[in-house]
């Protein structure tokens, strides 16, 4: 059946605006009441913490630091075998997992037999990187993890390609703690076959 | 030619002049770290001098130099003569305003009787009410010399609010000048100096408390403060008027609008406040028993004090009330104010006339 017209009445902006102002109580209705507690909220909130400016969650970022946990996903490191060789055999499990596509590895012959294979160049785009932490579960050898380091401001876009010598080495100038590691624990099969481990 | 008068007028003025724009330094101060507070930040308190950071106060200073240090740019579609003259425009009324507001009574020293404000104008309030409507050009001329949608609408808001309040504004005082009996500043504050019934000074939030509340307003409305920002409303209009503006222009917008608010605040304390009276206690009084000067800078304390309390109050109310909507303002403006400063004035007229 089609709507009369007539029937219809169009609400405009502002009796829409007068009926919701007349639901509300007469002294509400005159603002100012509800504008003092108002101003009583702020001042209370602004008391609070000129008396207690430790309570507030501000963190003096650089003198403080957030805690943050240790399985925190920071840049990545590339460990060492004893002899100070990359442990990595260059399998390329990392770069195939890595769904940002940012590791870039070129394989060479190790003279060792029993290691078969070595990187040649072993480089993170930390611009690309998107500290998913796939890489370190993907590698077989235990040779890549991550760091709880987050700081990596640069003026040149270059400083952000990681290579090799670096992924092995910045360590040893910024005292970092781990991050991320390989899981080490028994591997429970039944939950890994629906993907949740 | 009187040459010391001129000297002690010439000093008057300088030393208002700078007290004010010196209030605007810690007034950004002030609303900074207090809406820091409000928000549970901690606002400026980086910058330092020598390890000196005065609790945040140094960093109106760096904001200063890097002001002057930009680069004085006008945009090329802009109409340069109007976009230069804008902020002065702007500028100048505001710091003309406080040249009537007395800040203690007055002085006689050397046989010669010192009035505490600078121009003693019979007019004063009037005064007020016309460099308080010059503004509104500076704003509407800034909005519309730089040619961009946002500062002409942020212009034309504001010259639709300025003309719709000053209304509200001069109607609500209308009711105090019947009751003081004058429209000089100083007559006023002298006037509040009495007490009602012995005990309650005879302020004008006393006498008039309803003007006092619409004044209050309007005076919010008149140096476009939130709740009334409309001209400026940030997430609608970028920063309405000043949008074009950079640098020292900028600089001077932002110092007309902290200017504007102490003139308002001003204008409450002497009006409704009693101005420099200290309750309780009559100025000639004071006069006598400590020494015209330390009387004096008793009451210039006691106006200071009153003023910085309404200055923080523009900045309490605006970190607490979200910016009314367009038609709100000008519902509450034409519809709800002027009708209750009229029948104010109404009121007041028939209980005069009765007493």
């Amino acid at each position: 059946m089609p709507i009369d017209p007539r029937h219809v009445k169009v609400l405009e902006a502002d009796d829409i605006i007068r009926q919701r102002a007349n639901t509300q109580a007469w002294w509400k209705r005159l603002y100012l009441p509800a504008v003092v507690m108002g101003l009583g909220v702020t001042l209370r909130n602004m008391l609070g913490n000129l008396l207690r400016p430790g309570g507030l969650p501000t963190i003096r970022y650089p003198e403080e630091r957030r805690d943050y946990g240790d399985r925190f996903r920071g840049r990545h490191y590339l460990k060492k075998r004893p002899s100070g060789e990359p442990r990595c055999v260059a399998c390329m499990m990392c770069a195939t997992a890595c769904p940002a596509d940012c590791i870039y590895i070129v394989a060479g012959e190790h003279p060792d037999p029993a290691i078969e294979k070595y990187p040649v160049r072993f480089d993170i785009d930390g611009l690309r990187c998107i500290m998913c932490g796939y890489c370190v579960d993907a590698c077989p050898e235990d040779a890549i993890a991550m760091t709880r380091e987050y700081e990596w401001a640069s003026y040149e876009r270059e400083d952000f390609i990681w290579d090799k010598e670096y992924l092995l080495n910045w360590r040893d100038e910024k005292i970092v703690p781990d991050g991320y590691q390989p899981y080490e624990g028994e591997i429970d099969k039944s939950r890994m076959s629906r993907g949740t481990l | 030619m009187d040459w010391t008068g001129v000297g002690i007028s010439i000093l008057k003025a300088c030393l208002v002049f700078f007290g004010v724009v010196n209030t605007v330094p810690v007034l950004v101060w002030a609303e900074r770290r207090g809406s820091a507070f409000i928000q549970h930040r901690l606002g400026p308190n980086r910058v330092n001098i020598a390890g000196f950071s005065l609790l945040g106060l140094v960093q109106p200073l760096a904001d200063v130099v890097k002001f002057v240090w930009k680069e004085d740019y006008v945009p090329a579609h802009a109409n340069r003569a109007f976009y230069v003259l804008a902020p002065i425009l702007l500028l100048v009324p505001a710091a003309m305003t406080f040249a009537v507001v007395p800040f203690a009574d007055d002085l006689l020293v050397g046989g010669r009787q010192i009035t505490m404000q600078v121009a003693d104008l019979n007019i004063g309030i009037l005064y007020v009410f016309a460099l308080a409507s010059l503004s509104v050009y500076g704003i509407v001329l800034a909005g519309w010399a730089s040619n961009n949608k946002y500062s002409l609408l942020g212009g034309i808001r504001s010259s639709a609010q300025m003309i719709s309040y000053e209304l509200a504004l001069g109607l609500s005082v209308v009711g105090l000048l019947m009751i003081y009996g004058s429209a000089g500043l100083d007559e006023i504050v002298r006037g509040q100096g009495e007490h009602l019934f012995g005990i309650v000074p005879k302020w004008g939030v006393v006498t008039q408390p309803i003007a006092f509340v619409l004044f209050l307003a309007a005076v919010f409305a008149e140096s476009n403060r939130l709740p009334f920002d409309l001209p400026e409303a940030e997430n609608e209009l970028v920063v309405g008027y000043h949008t074009e503006y950079s640098a020292m222009k900028f600089a001077i917008f932002f110092m007309a609008e902290y200017m504007a608010m102490v003139t308002g605040a001003m204008l409450i304390v002497t009006l409704f406040f009693g101005g420099w009276q200290i309750p309780w206690v009559e100025s000639a009084e004071l006069q006598a028993a400590v020494g015209p000067i330390p009387a004096a800078l008793l009451q210039l304390g006691s106006f200071s004090a009153k003023l910085l309390f309404f200055l923080w109050l523009f900045i309490w109310v605006r970190w607490t009330l979200p910016r009314f909507r367009y038609d709100q303002l000008m519902h509450l403006g034409w519809k709800v104010i002027l009708p209750l400063a009229l029948a104010n004035v109404f009121v007041t007229g028939l209980v005069l006339y009765f007493t």
